[in-house]
């Protein structure tokens, strides 16, 4: 299997390379306007040279493209086959799995190592470029730019994979009888989807880049090519919202330490391009109605490429120290280089293409949608600019003045959150302001319900006992909260108003019912009512993160009958149980849960030893409800006592974390949705009056 | 030119209201001295290598964060500031002990260029909108409505304007 792993592997980059290399060609004849001539034996005795169509020569790039997916396919299964098949002779099984390790983690195997994770990349880019050649004729132009761009990012992939960082390297010497087992940290369930999961996302982002690539490269008329672009950009941005989230809670059921954001640099390089993606996401529709940012668009698309393979830079090179790293290796200076190359490309098709790029800058006024939408864009990069300097300045104080310092948790709460919690005022200001122009009435107007519901839940938190100061001195956790809590009713109430504003008119005018309205507004703009429920998310989820201002835990050594109380519960150790398996031995503490002096349900935290590599686990019980989340961490046994010691969170509304993610990814899903018709054009209603020129400006009265 | 001023002057509060509301997010650090044991334990790393804060290190048997945590505790009983803790830890353990860069030296410079960037794109975003804003100007009919009656016209530019749909279709 190990042979035919490497020869598909070598397959695919022959192919890979071909794409590149015919379909650069094909698309410069294209562009030339000349045919391809080569000389054969039929024609070279006749003294004519064979003219081959450029548009033949492009779409045997293209299926070489498609052949290329075929080939990587087969060098996944090959090494899935041989975990399976405990083909130890293969070092990539051999440290990354064994024999009692269970089905689906031995799935998992395939990402948990450098060379494994390289080939899910290639597998899920050749995945990508696929289904983006299959739907060429979408605009065969474009389409065949697109994917001879992704040809090169795919040859560089399987080039590493081929020759730096082969998967199917075989073990020198006696072959073990078994393998060293799978990190135990990935052994949780939601390490068989958050890996991929984050890979869709992060790889994702090379189909917009080449999209933006190749419409620069072809001088790409008119705006099309962005909607086909944003499309893309909003796919590969929901797999990489959900591997993100998903990498979260697994971080907050496994880790336990209590919190789900460590603010590790391998967690800041998966959110970076997130954050350049979101900017994008918002600042396109500029281009699209506009005409506007045109320049600002493509960069932010090259930007958020270049942040992915930063990031696969950070993780793979040993750069950072992170608890997510592979193992230091040669191919971050692969990475370098092919970074540097792709900036250069860029900016050179920039500089030879940029008179393409005319925008018509115009706003009328300086209040109004398209505003905020800049600011929005300033925030977002802002936000990403911080993240990448908390990042990379450990290195650069190691270069300038020799010494590493840390970057952490305490940096990140200072600076970045009080940029989130603007964002966060954007997104609740952005709708409520028309395009084009807005008048003070219009604002005073559409602003008074949501001041009212922020300074309502002001009022509401501090007779609630919530206090930003403490001990004469502003609390900044608790500040923070408040001020969260306050924007997140605002903007919440922003948004319920424009769906309750929307709906009305509909209703209004077709007698339906407001429930029915409103789905009949959102189905007929699924894209601006989706986005405000993509919104509603994101509040949702802030509350969530906002509730850790008021985290509390307690840790105790407990013997049989002890107790400790935390917030409304008190815990009371019943006993120890033990159990044990081929993969792993581990330990139970039984806990009784008491509420109001009665037992409410049985808490089972769990330590578990993993047999093939001897590593401890930990796996936290959780008990969630909407108001918190009762979280307890089984530490071990005090070996002086012999005493289990329990450590228990009270983590309020963390819940709505998870929640908030639901409500996002349907969201999304409706804003992909195609519209069903214009919005107006069932609401035929009879004539009244004359129309006069103000009506027809637009904008809010 | 009344209206011109108020609607200026309405600006200007707004703008300083938010300006100070940003200074105080920024310049707000803890300052519990009940809870400073657990403040300057989440402001310090643990140095086993787990690279998790001092305060939230939760490996039982950790050979580091038990000492360090004695030696903190030990330090706040002594009477010591925050910068005397921070150096003598900084001393013992090296630099990277600290959760955050200090605000000297180079240090300083991880806590200046955030806001420094921000303040820039902040300024260069008002110049960009000042310089595209192009006043108030009748914008052209919507194509949609050009083949509509003038009264329908009225209607349908109404529902528009009160659903903020139409031709400004999408988000």
């Amino acid at each position: 299997m190990a042979a035919f792993g490497s020869f598909a592997l070598l397959i695919a980059l022959a192919l890979a390379a071909y794409n590149l290399l015919a379909g650069a060609l094909a698309l410069r004849l294209i562009a030339t306007g000349q045919p391809l001539t080569t000389p054969t034996s039929k024609n070279r005795s006749l003294g004519t040279p064979a003219r081959i169509s450029p548009e033949r020569l492009a779409d045997t790039a293209r299926r070489a493209g498609m052949a290329s997916f075929v080939a990587v396919t087969a060098a996944a299964f090959a090494l899935v086959w041989s975990v399976f098949s405990d083909d130890f002779s293969i070092t990539y099984i051999l440290e990354h799995s064994n024999r009692a390790l269970p089905g689906a983690y031995k799935f998992s195997a395939l990402w948990s190592g450098q060379e494994g994770s390289l080939l899910l990349w290639a597998w899920l880019l050749a995945a990508y470029g696929f289904v983006l050649r299959l739907t060429h004729k979408t605009d065969v132009k474009l389409y065949a730019y697109a994917g001879t761009i992704l040809a090169g990012i795919q040859a560089f992939f399987l080039a590493i994979l081929c020759f730096a960082a082969p998967p199917f390297a075989l073990f020198q010497g006696a072959v073990p009888d078994d393998g060293n087992g799978l990190n135990p940290l990935l052994q949780y369930p939601e390490m068989v989807i958050h890996p991929p999961m984050l890979y869709l996302g992060y790889v994702g982002f090379s189909v917009p880049f080449a999209f933006a690539l190749g419409a620069l490269m072809m001088r790409y008329p008119g705006e099309r090519w962005i909607k086909v672009t944003r499309v893309w950009t909003m796919v590969t941005w929901l797999f990489l919202t959900c591997g993100i989230f998903l990498g979260m809670h697994w971080a907050y059921a496994v880790l336990g330490w209590g919190g789900y954001w460590g603010w590790d640099p391998v967690e800041n390089a998966s959110f970076m391009p997130w954050l350049t993606g979101t900017a994008f996401l918002h600042s396109v529709m500029m281009q699209e109605k506009k005409g506007m940012m045109k320049s600002w668009n493509v960069w932010l698309i090259f930007t958020t490429f270049l942040l992915t393979m930063l990031g696969t830079l950070l993780t793979r090179a040993g750069l950072v120290s992170s608890v997510h790293a592979f193992a230091q290796s040669s191919i971050g200076t692969w990475f370098v280089v092919f970074m540097g190359m792709v900036l250069a490309v860029c900016i050179f098709t920039y500089i030879l293409q940029r008179s393409h790029m005319q925008s018509e800058h115009q706003l009328e006024s300086l209040v109004s949608r398209e505003s905020s939408f800049l600011f929005n864009n300033l925030v977002l990069l802002t936000a990403c600019f911080v993240i990448l300097w908390g990042t990379l300045f450990p290195i650069l104080s190691e270069y300038v003045v020799g010494s590493k310092v840390t970057v952490g948790a305490p940096f990140y709460n200072r600076v970045a959150v009080p940029i989130g919690l603007f964002l966060l005022f954007l997104t609740g200001v952005g709708p409520l302001l028309p395009w084009r122009a807005t008048s003070l009435r219009a604002i005073r107007r559409n602003f008074v319900l949501p001041s009212i519901a922020l300074w309502a839940t002001v009022i509401v938190c501090l007779v609630a006992g919530a206090r930003p100061w403490k001990d004469g001195a502003l609390d900044a956790g608790n500040f923070y909260a408040l001020v969260a809590f306050a924007l997140s009713a605002g903007v919440l109430t922003a948004i319920l108003s424009e769906f309750q504003r929307g709906a009305g008119v509909i209703s209004r005018q077709t007698g339906r019912n407001l429930l029915a309205a409103t789905w009949l507004l959102t189905r007929r703009n699924t894209r601006r009512y989706g986005g405000y429920i993509v919104h509603i998310g994101v509040v949702v989820i802030v509350i969530g993160l906002a509730g850790a201002a008021f985290n509390r835990n307690v840790e105790s050594e407990m013997a049989l009958h002890d107790k400790i109380s935390i917030g409304p519960y008190t815990l009371v150790e019943v006993g120890a149980t033990q159990d044990s398996n081929a993969n792993y031995n581990s330990e139970y503490a039984l806990l009784d849960v008491y509420k109001d002096g009665r037992k409410q349900f049985q808490m089972t935290p769990e330590k578990r030893v993993y047999l093939a590599s001897g590593q401890p686990q930990t796996m936290v019980a959780i008990h969630s409800v909407p108001e918190w989340d009762l979280y307890v961490v089984y530490e071990g046994t005090n070996p002086d006592t012999g005493q289990p010691i329990i450590k228990a969170f009270l983590n309020p509304l963390v819940g709505w974390i998870w929640a908030g993610l639901v409500v996002l990814v349907l969201g999304t899903l409706v804003a992909l949705v195609p519209a069903l018709s214009p919005a107006t054009a069932a609401l035929r209603v009879p004539a009244r009056t004359a129309p006069t020129e103000p009506a027809l400006k637009g904008g809010m009265a | 030119m009344r209206s011109a001023s108020a609607r200026l002057s309405f600006w200007m509060k707004a703008a300083q209201a938010g300006a100070l509301a940003v200074a105080v997010c920024f310049s707000l650090g803890a300052t519990d001295a009940n809870s400073r044991f657990n403040d300057l334990g989440h402001r310090l790393m643990c140095t086993c290598g787990c690279a998790q804060l001092l305060g939230e290190c939760n490996h039982v048997g950790c050979p580091e964060s038990r000492r360090e945590r004695e030696e903190l505790k030990a330090a706040i009983a002594a009477g010591k500031s925050d910068k005397d803790i921070f150096d003598w830890f900084a001393a013992k353990y090296g630099a990277t002990v600290l959760a955050a860069p200090t605000t000297q030296g180079f240090d300083l410079l991880a806590w200046i260029a955030p806001f420094a960037v921000f303040g820039a794109a902040l300024l260069g975003t008002i110049l960009l909108v000042r310089r595209w804003s192009v006043g108030a100007t009748l914008s052209m009919p919507d194509p949609d409505l050009a083949s509509a009656d003038p009264d329908e016209r009225v209607r349908l530019e109404k529902i528009r304007r009160e659903t903020d749909s139409g031709s400004d279709r999408g988000f």
